[in-house]
């Protein structure tokens, strides 16, 4: 994986330095807190319902085993002893002190990490497929495009203050892992007819209050353009993007309103008077960084066959490992989903556990999911089993991985300043409610989605079950929606009828899952049934 | 304003009279012109030979517009004083400067260590712009 050099350090140490003398000056008074806040949040830092919240930058979810380590030494030393991954693979502390977060963020930089524009209206950390460099199905490694658009992006003087933030994802697999439509600018890695590689581009798609599916602005750019032709993306929208109505300012909206082949138009102007500007990293830039995603050195002869006598294992590695490039490797998924959890929360012990399994098993690697888990992304299948047993001791064996208890959810009315009603309680009483490992499996892949306001956090659009948190006259109410999805297959859910009381929505999910399983044809998944029967069976059940 | 006018640059400033941009119809010997947020810089290209002035308001520092707008005049060869007006504070100074600005008129006084300090905030970039610096990626491959 990526290594920084000097130059990348000395950029995260700058950061430091810049924000501590920012924080002073806000602790001594020099800055009101209006005048503070559009700072902090391009340092991820939010003012929450209880405390400071510190977002921390994960770049394309990717960290080695010293990187998590630190992270969990910060939960214990900063907050309550845990902390929060989100659905950006990023990690959030939920219980800062503002006068902490200087020597967080020094601590950070030790491991060459940071929180680097987390939020604020800006480009956001690049997110990316987990599985990326360790896949079956790979056609190209996104990883060093992500790079290359991390160190772009990062303290772009041009896109500080955009109309509104701005989020890449990239992949490079045909299963799409990214929700990579579902951002402000997605991107395939593809290989062309010539067998060249290139990068397909997708422009204006996003969750929020207005859901879209990015239309394809270009279909083949070559890699050594990525950047020229992102810079002439992103001022076409600082220029033209709506700033009148901070609902209608991300790029979704200008892209709709003048539509995709206006955009595109406009673009390709632009592009064409910035490729003659000479902005483009040259390609020793780029083999540069391509040379640290190379292979792990894995071991051509590992065995693949594995004993799986133990049932309980058997089954995790069932539902919990995918296939990996390389013969006998897999790749296995840490559920943070435990029966009754918090999604997405770690304890301090258990992040520091899994760096050490990163550190003896996994070639010193650990991805974070969009869906709010971990990844080890190249594990000897020989090894499944002793790495199951550490992480059953320690609570992180779920087998539950797309089923209905792998719950995406948002922090919600818990601790968000934004929520409209609490995420947390309700996943938690889904996953209690659907407690039983056999109905899970017997439910099948089953993407749950959580939001507490309309803001999307916890991507419900993007659910083939999803659940909106709004406030009804002074009470919590849950609106539930059916069919979307993240994939290759990038659906949006509808929203199915009137809402519900937070037991009324368990209730009214368990319903719809009795129409699937009787409804069913061979081989369906959940989502699959809702497509081809439509709403009125699942209305008259939940309704009727 | 006058008394908070920061420039980085050896030439006597401009006294001409300020023309808004919306009034360059009627004036088309301007040597001096005002760009609002929502201004297109590009129509000024046909009078960059003549201008020695460009002021990019910022009524508020958190409209980026005026990045664009100034870095699309340099791009295109403007080589005037390029001001930054209204709402400009240290903390985007760097910025600024990145993107062609070399003179500053903010609402609020900025003393002028603060300034060498907001310009000196980042050793090294990763972008190549308008200011000259070699990014990082120049410097790794020479």
């Amino acid at each position: 994986m990526y290594q920084y050099d000097q130059y990348d350090q000395a950029m995260v140490d700058a950061r430091v330095a810049e924000f501590s003398d920012q924080v002073a000056r806000r602790l001594s008074g020099a800055l009101s807190e209006e005048q503070f806040r559009p700072l902090r949040l391009k340092n991820g830092l939010y003012l929450q319902l209880h405390a400071y919240m510190l977002r921390v930058a994960i770049p394309y979810g990717t960290l080695n085993s010293r990187q998590l380590r630190k992270l969990g030494d910060i939960a214990d030393t900063y907050d309550r002893g845990y902390g929060h991954f989100t659905t950006r693979q990023n990690i959030q502390y939920n219980w800062i002190r503002l006068e902490d977060a200087p020597a967080i963020l020094a601590d950070l930089a030790s491991v060459g990490m940071h929180a680097i524009q987390t939020s604020g209206n800006c480009i956001r950390n690049t997110t990316a497929d987990h599985f990326a460099g360790a896949a079956a199905d790979e056609v190209a490694d996104p990883r060093p495009y992500a790079e290359l658009l991390r160190q772009w992006s990062t303290f772009h003087p041009e896109f500080d203050y955009l109309p509104r933030k701005f989020k890449v994802a990239i992949i490079g697999s045909a299963t799409d892992r990214a929700a990579m439509k579902l951002h402000d600018i997605g991107i395939q890695v593809v290989i062309n007819a010539a067998g060249e590689e290139g990068l397909r581009i997708h422009v204006g798609g996003g969750m929020g209050r207005t859901p879209m599916i990015a239309p394809v602005i270009r279909e083949f750019l070559s890699p050594l353009q990525m950047v020229s032709y992102l810079e002439a993306c992103l001022r076409v929208y600082n220029r033209y993007g709506r700033r009148d109505n901070k609902y209608k300012a991300r790029i979704k909206i200008l892209v709709h309103e003048i539509g995709a082949d206006e955009y595109r138009r406009q673009v390709e102007e632009e592009f064409a008077h910035i490729l003659t500007l000479g902005l483009e990293p040259p390609p020793a830039e780029l083999d540069r960084i391509k040379a640290q995603f190379a292979d792990p050195a894995f071991d051509p002869v590992a065995p693949g066959k594995i004993d799986l006598s133990d049932p309980d294992f058997a089954v995790w590695v069932d539902q919990n490992v995918h296939p990996h490039k390389a013969p006998g490797y897999g790749i296995v998924t840490i559920s943070l989903k435990p029966v009754g959890g918090i999604p997405g929360d770690a304890s301090a012990d258990q992040i520091r556990l899994i760096a050490d399994i990163a550190r003896d098993h996994s070639f010193d690697e650990v991805r974070v999911t969009h869906a709010q888990n971990l990844v080890l992304p190249h594990v000897r299948r020989s090894d499944l089993y002793a790495i199951w047993q550490r992480l059953d001791a320690a609570g992180l064996a779920s087998a539950n991985l797309d089923l209905i208890g792998d719950i995406i959810a948002c922090p919600g009315l818990d601790y968000c300043s934004l929520a409209n009603a609490r995420s947390i309680p309700l996943a938690q009483k889904i996953s209690a409610r659907f407690a039983d490992g056999d109905r899970q499996r017997d439910l099948g892949e089953l993407k749950l989605k959580i939001s507490g306001c309309i803001n999307a956090c916890g991507h419900h659009h993007a659910g083939h079950i999803g659940v909106l948190g709004v406030d009804r006259k002074g009470v919590e109410n849950y609106q539930l929606l059916f069919g979307g999805s993240e994939g290759a297959d990038t659906s949006l859910a509808t929203i199915i009828g009137p809402g519900f009381s937070e037991d009324g929505v368990v209730d009214a999910i368990e319903r719809a899952t009795g129409v699937y399983l009787a409804q069913r044809a061979a081989g369906e998944r959940f989502l699959d049934t809702w497509r081809r029967i439509g709403a009125t069976p699942f209305k008259e059940a939940i309704y009727g | 304003m006058a008394d908070t006018l920061i420039r980085l640059r050896d030439d006597a400033a401009s006294t001409a009279p300020v023309i808004a941009f919306a009034d360059l119809a009627g004036a088309s010997n301007a040597v001096a012109v005002r760009l609002m947020p929502g201004d297109d810089a590009r129509a000024l290209l046909p009078l960059l030979g003549q201008l020695e002035l460009v002021e990019v308001v910022f009524p508020g520092f958190t409209d980026g517009r005026g990045y664009s707008a100034a870095r699309i005049l340099r791009e295109y060869g403007y080589a005037g004083e390029l001001r930054a007006v209204g709402d400009v504070g240290i903390d985007q100074l760097s910025h600024y400067h990145r993107t062609g600005f070399d003179a500053f008129a903010p609402d609020q006084p900025i003393a002028a260590e603060a300034v060498r300090k907001a310009l000196a905030t980042w050793p090294q970039v990763y972008q190549r712009t308008v200011d000259g610096r070699a990014p990082i990626w120049a410097l790794r491959h020479g």
